[in-house]
């Protein structure tokens, strides 16, 4: 049995599609077989994160309606034999999404893959809450700004009582905190909510916080997860950040941001 | 087509009266202290069920004419529903006046008529709320129905999540901003209280509210309500209890 993770917050914008290529490819790299699902029907993102936007001739709701098997839509990825990507379609909307649909594919990569990543969409409508309904595993995206953390914070609330688990009373979906596009410097300035503001409200088991960095922008254009760029502070973020979820224990970082060598030499600013 | 239908349905429900407790049986002087009392509010005395409470009198071996009370009480406008401590005489009067009796229970603070009683007696007025039952009998606020035991939460109320207790409601986690927590009881909260706190829903102005950690969006109680803009800034951030006082929230620190 797969273990089934949505990548979620409600807010749009904070890393969900980025989050999803780096951990499915942590996870890939680690191992495991691994599959990554685009939820977001219409604005099919995941395939360009990932560099196979030109590979994709099937996709997730063909799949659903049956007009194509889950074999040819699934495109493997290029730098990790155990990554598949389910591109989403970018023809239609979220209401070519059914729940049974959707359940019989999980149903069906379940069989073959060790971890199942669910792209969320924004919002809180349909993509969204298809997207978490069958999670075992919830990795909440947070950025240390007042409206995600209460974007999140209403997500948690759909996670505790919208999905399969909730419904059924089964042990609920393991929540982890996922802090990104986090600048030390500006919260040291207080112009950005703290790692403890936020826990404040949100009181969640943190993964990661992933530092802000030039490296995930230029990545995204490159069609290449981040992760991969092992040189920088958001590819080492998110290595630990599937090392811890895989029961690794490592100290976090990048919460109190990089000690510059100038710094070092006349004890920084304030 | 008619014969499926049935004619009738027995259920079983809880009412509301206010109760007469005497203390004296100077027939005079009731009728004078009764007048007195419907004079200060005529409208909400008008056509009042009412349940006559003769243990008093009966500890202190007074008797009284059950016949000639009810003929006082129905003169001045009220509606004599039942009788409860009465003697053996006046349980015999009130037998043959159509009025039930009521086997007193042990510092019971309501009082249930049964439907099929009820349908014997007098038309009713529709039941009287809780609150000014309890101002008029000199017996304990009325406790919520039997059926509202309190809700315990131990999950963290997130933004957007409404939670209902028909009793009280306990919660140990927190509260988040955009929450709504709401009881006919008393609200309790062992933790950070973000969102909005309504207790007394249905209008129980006793209902109070308790929370660890005061940063509510808004607090209620029986429909009066507060929002964290006129919330004191010296309570902000501290434990307190909540209650009303002549209309008026009370924010109070909890040492």
């Amino acid at each position: 049995m797969a273990r089934i993770i949505v990548v979620t917050s409600g807010k749009g914008g904070v890393g969900k599609t980025t989050t999803s290529a780096a951990i499915a490819m942590g996870l890939a790299k680690a191992g495991h077989k691994t599959a990554v699902i685009d939820f977001d029907v219409g604005l099919r993102n995941l395939d360009l994160i990932l560099g196979c936007e030109r590979r994709v001739v099937y996709d997730f709701i063909n799949v659903i309606n049956g007009e194509a098997s889950l074999n040819q839509a699934l495109i493997r990825d290029k730098n990790c034999n155990l990554l598949y990507i389910l591109p989403a379609s970018q023809t239609r909307d979220k209401d070519a999404l059914t729940q049974e649909g959707v359940g019989k594919v999980l149903d069906e990569l379940s069989k073959e893959f060790q971890y199942i990543v669910c792209d969320s969409p924004a919002g809180i409508e349909k993509g969204a809450n298809l997207a978490l309904y069958f999670a075992d595993d919830a990795f909440v995206v947070t950025n240390p700004e007042i409206s995600s953390v209460r974007d999140s914070d209403r997500m948690l609330g759909i996670l505790s009582s919208k999905s399969r688990r909730a419904e059924r009373n089964e042990e609920p979906i393991k929540e982890y905190l996922l802090l990104t596009r986090y600048d030390a410097d500006r919260v040291k300035l207080g112009e950005m909510l703290s790692l403890e503001d936020v826990q404040e409200i949100l009181s969640l088991h943190l993964l990661g916080i992933i530092p802000e960095s030039k490296s995930v922008l230029s990545a995204s254009n490159a069609g290449i997860p981040v992760i991969l760029d092992e040189k920088s502070e958001a590819g080492q973020a998110y290595a630990d950040v599937v090392a811890r979820y895989l029961g690794e224990e490592r100290p976090h970082r990048f919460i109190d941001g990089k000690q510059g060598f100038f710094r070092r030499l006349f004890g920084g600013r304030k | 087509m008619l014969n499926t239908s049935p004619v009738l349905e027995f259920k079983s429900s809880t009412f509301f009266a206010p109760i007469l407790i005497l203390f004296n049986n100077d027939m005079a002087a009731i009728e004078e202290a009764l007048q007195d009392k419907i004079s200060l509010a005529p409208e909400f005395f008008k056509d009042s069920p009412l349940i006559v409470d003769l243990r008093e009198l009966n500890k202190q071996n007074q008797d009284l004419d059950f016949t000639q009370i009810v003929q006082i009480l129905r003169r001045v406008g009220f509606f004599p529903v039942g009788i409860r401590g009465g003697n053996e005489q006046q349980n015999k009067q009130a037998r043959t006046l159509s009025i039930p009796l009521d086997t007193v229970r042990e510092q019971s603070s309501s009082i249930s008529i049964g439907e099929t009683q009820k349908q014997e007696t007098a038309p009713q007025p529709s039941p009287q709320p809780e609150v000014p039952v309890a101002k008029q009998s000199a017996n304990p606020i009325p406790a919520p129905p039997a059926s509202a035991a309190a809700t315990l939460v131990t999950q963290p109320i997130r933004s957007g999540q409404r939670i209902y207790a028909s009793g009280d409601l306990i919660i140990l986690s927190q509260v988040s901003a955009g929450a709504e927590i709401m009881a006919e009881g008393n609200i309790h909260v062992y933790n950070t209280l973000r969102g909005r706190a309504l207790a007394g829903v249905h209008g129980n102005t006793a209902a109070r509210i308790f929370c660890f950690d005061l940063q509510a969006e808004l607090i209620s109680i029986a429909g009066d309500y507060k929002t964290s803009e006129d919330l004191n800034k010296q309570t902000y951030t501290s434990p307190v209890q909540i209650y009303l006082q002549n209309h008026a929230l009370i924010i109070k620190e909890i040492a």
